[in-house]
C-alpha cells in the first residue's frame, strides 16, 4: 500500500519539516550523555502522549539504573479516539523518530530499541523496516553508529493486536513480553524495572520526533515556543465537525478558539479535547488555552457541530470503554459496563437527582480506585457533558 | 490432543524466526492467525508445547487481543470504525447499511462463501478521512454508500479464481 495515499491534510507549517534528524543525531554523537540529558532538560520537553512527563527526567533516571541492558522503547500505539498525528509522523518523518530514539539510547546507555506499533497500522509496517534498512546501510544504526564503537544502537518493530489498553506504558511492556496488556502496579516505574525487568524508557512518538530537533537547535530554540509551564509546540489531530480536519502545530498555550477559526469549525458547540480519556468543553470556554496547566491533551481535537446530540457523543465514548477496559480492577471493569447502560438509560428516560449522584459517585470511585489510567480517565467525558448538557436529556418522569 | 505434523511443521517454522521464547508468544500467534483466519485449539497447543508457556496463558493471550480469534473467520476481515468522528459523518450510515446488505450478514458474522468477516472496531486513526474501515491490513477512507459496495466487489474479484 502506497502510504502517501492516506497522509491527510497539514494545516500549519510543521517544526519537523525544517530539521534534519542526522545534524542532532551527529551533535549527540559528539557529547557527554550527562550533557545531553541536560540540553534536553533544559528545553523542557515533556512526553506527547498525554501525560506530560518531563523527558529530560525520565531519562536521568534511566541513566542512574546500573543494571542492563536497558531498552528505548516508541510507544507507537496511537489509538485514543481522534488522535492520528503519529500516523504522519511515522509517514513523513519515521527518521526523526529513530534518529530520537538512538539519541536516548545515548543518553540513557541503551543499545536496544523496540517500536511498538499498533495492529492497525500494520500498513506502515513495510514503510518503516525500509526506513530503518536504509538507516542501518547508512551507518546511522547499528553496532557503531557514525563509525563510533561506543555507539551501539539498533531498533526493532513490533506490532500490537488491537488492544487499547496497549498505549499505556506498563500494560504495552506486558504485551511486548508476550503477555495479556495489563497494567501493571506503579512503584516501580519502567525505567527502574520495565521491559524484562531492566531499565527502560517509553517515550511517544511525537517526543522522540522532536528530540534531533532540539538536540539540532538547542534548548532555547524550542522552550522560545508555548508557555513556562509547557515549552514547545505539538502537533494536534482535528477531526469531527469542521471544513479541515487534519494535523496541525501549535505552540503550547494557543486558545481552543484560535485553533478552531483555523480549522473551520467556529461554529462548534463543544470540542472533545483529549479524546475519549479527555474532557468535553462547551462553547463558553473557548478562550481557555490547550497546554498542560489549562487543556491538556495527547493532540485529539474532535469538533462537534450545532446539532450534535452530546449524550450520543457520551454514549460512544463508554462504549468504547467498557469494550477497551482489560477487565483486570472491578472499579474500570464494572463501572464502564454500568455507566454505559445508565447513558442508555438516561437518552429515553432522563436522569432523576438520586440516580446523577450515584453515577456521580460510580464516576468518583472510578477515578479513585482504578489500577491505570484507563480506568481513571474513563468517566471524564461523560461527566464534563452532564455537567454542561444536562438539558439536553428528556425530562425524567416523576 | 494430537497435533498434526503439517501444523507441527509450520509452528516450528514460524518459531524459527521470531524465537522460542515467551516474548515471541504474540508474533507467533499473529503469524498464524494470519494464516489460517484464527487459532485453532492445535495451533494454541502446539505453540504452548514449543514455547514451554502454559497453554491456558496462550489462551489468555489469543483471547485478549482484538486482532486474534480463536473462531474462523473470512479471508477478508472488514473492521469498520465506530469511534464518534467516524460515526458522525453525514456518509457513515448510510455507508454501513450498503455495507451490509452488499454483504448480507450482520455485524460479527462470516460470508457464506467465507470470503468476509464484518466487524466494528475502534478508532482506527484515520478520523480525519472518516468513515475509514481496515480490510486485513488494507486502509479504506472516505467511505460512502457507493465506494463501499466497489471495495467489497473488488475484493470478491480478487478472490475469486483466475478464468471463473
Amino acid at each position: 500500500m502506497d502510504v502517501q495515499s492516506v497522509r491527510g491534510f497539514v494545516g500549519t507549517k510543521l517544526s519537523f519539516a525544517d530539521a534534519s534528524p542526522d545534524v542532532g543525531l551527529r551533535k549527540s554523537e559528539a557529547m557527554d550523555p550527562e550533557a545531553l540529558i541536560h540540553l534536553v532538560s533544559a528545553s523542557g520537553l515533556r512526553g506527547r502522549g498525554g501525560a506530560g512527563f518531563p523527558t529530560g527526567m525520565k531519562w536521568k533516571f534511566a541513566r542512574a539504573e546500573v543494571r542492563s541492558p536497558k531498552y528505548i522503547i516508541c510507544n507507537a500505539d496511537e489509538g485514543e479516539p481522534g488522535t492520528f498525528k503519529d500516523r504522519l509522523i511515522l509517514t513523513d518523518f519515521a527518521d526523526l523518530v529513530f534518529a530520537g530514539m538512538a539519541i536516548a539510547g545515548r543518553a540513557v546507555g541503551a543499545e536496544k530499541g523496540i517500536l511498538y506499533l499498533r495492529g492497525e497500522y500494520e500498513w506502515l509496517h513495510a514503510h518503516l523496516e525500509g526506513v530503518l534498512a536504509r538507516r542501518r546501510n547508512d551507518g546511522l544504526l547499528g553496532a557503531a553508529v557514525l563509525g563510533n564503537r561506543n555507539f551501539a544502537f539498533d531498533i526493532e518493530i513490533r506490532i500490537g493486536a488491537g488492544a487499547y489498553i496497549c498505549g499505556e506504558e506498563t500494560a504495552l511492556i506486558e504485551s511486548l513480553e508476550g503477555k495479556r496488556g495489563e497494567a501493571r502496579n506503579r512503584v516501580p516505574f519502567p525505567v527502574q524495572s520495565g521491559y524484562l525487568g531492566l531499565p527502560t524508557v517509553v517515550n511517544n512518538v511525537e517526543t522522540f520526533a522532536w528530540v534531533p530537533c532540539v538536540v539540532e537547535k538547542g534548548a532555547e530554540w524550542f522552550s522560545a515556543m508555548g508557555t513556562r509551564k509547557s515549552p514547545g509546540a505539538r502537533l494536534f489531530s482535528v477531526s469531527g465537525a469542521c471544513d479541515k480536519a487534519g494535523i496541525y502545530e501549535y505552540p503550547f498555550g494557543t486558545p481552543l478558539r484560535r485553533l478552531l477559526k483555523e480549522v473551520g469549525g467556529e461554529d462548534a458547540k463543544a470540542v472533545q479535547v483529549g479524546g475519549a480519556s479527555g474532557v468535553c468543553v462547551p462553547a463558553a470556554q473557548f478562550d481557555r488555552t490547550l497546554a498542560f496547566e489549562d487543556l491538556a491533551t495527547g493532540g485529539s481535537i474532535i469538533v462537534f457541530g450545532p446539532q450534535q446530540d452530546m449524550f450520543a457523543v457520551a454514549e460512544n465514548f463508554q462504549h468504547f470503554f467498557a469494550e477497551e477496559s482489560c477487565g483486570q480492577c472491578a472499579p474500570c471493569r464494572f463501572g464502564n459496563v454500568r455507566l454505559h447502560e445508565a447513558i442508555l438509560r438516561m437518552r429515553e428516560e432522563g436522569l432523576d437527582a438520586d440516580t446523577e449522584a450515584s453515577l456521580r459517585s460510580l464516576a468518583a470511585t472510578m477515578q479513585a480506585a482504578s489500577k491505570c489510567g484507563l480506568g481513571q480517565s474513563a468517566p471524564n467525558a461523560f461527566l464534563s457533558i452532564l455537567d454542561n448538557f444536562a438539558g439536553e436529556l428528556p425530562r425524567p418522569r416523576t | 490432543m494430537d497435533i498434526p505434523t503439517h501444523l507441527q511443521s509450520e509452528v516450528e517454522q514460524i518459531i524459527s524466526v521470531h524465537g522460542r521464547d515467551r516474548t515471541a508468544l504474540l508474533p507467533v500467534l499473529q503469524d498464524l492467525n494470519r494464516a489460517h483466519s484464527y487459532l485453532s485449539q492445535e495451533a494454541m497447543l502446539c505453540v504452548a508445547r514449543e514455547l514451554g508457556v502454559p497453554r491456558a496463558e496462550v489462551y489468555g493471550v489469543a483471547t485478549f487481543y482484538s486482532f486474534l480469534s480463536t473462531e474462523p473467520r473470512g479471508k477478508y476481515v472488514i473492521r469498520l470504525c465506530r469511534t464518534i468522528s467516524c460515526a458522525i459523518q453525514g456518509k457513515y450510515h448510510p455507508a454501513v447499511s450498503a455495507l451490509l446488505e452488499e454483504l448480507g450478514v450482520a455485524f460479527g458474522e462470516t460470508t457464506r462463501d467465507g470470503l468476509f468477516t464484518l466487524e466494528r472496531t475502534n478508532c482506527i486513526g484515520l478520523c480525519d478521512q472518516g468513515p475509514a474501515m481496515l480490510v486485513n491490513d488494507e486502509v479504506h477512507v472516505n467511505l460512502t454508500e457507493r465506494s463501499v459496495r466497489a471495495i467489497v466487489r473488488e475484493y470478491r474479484r480478487k478472490a475469486a479464481p483466475v478464468g471463473a
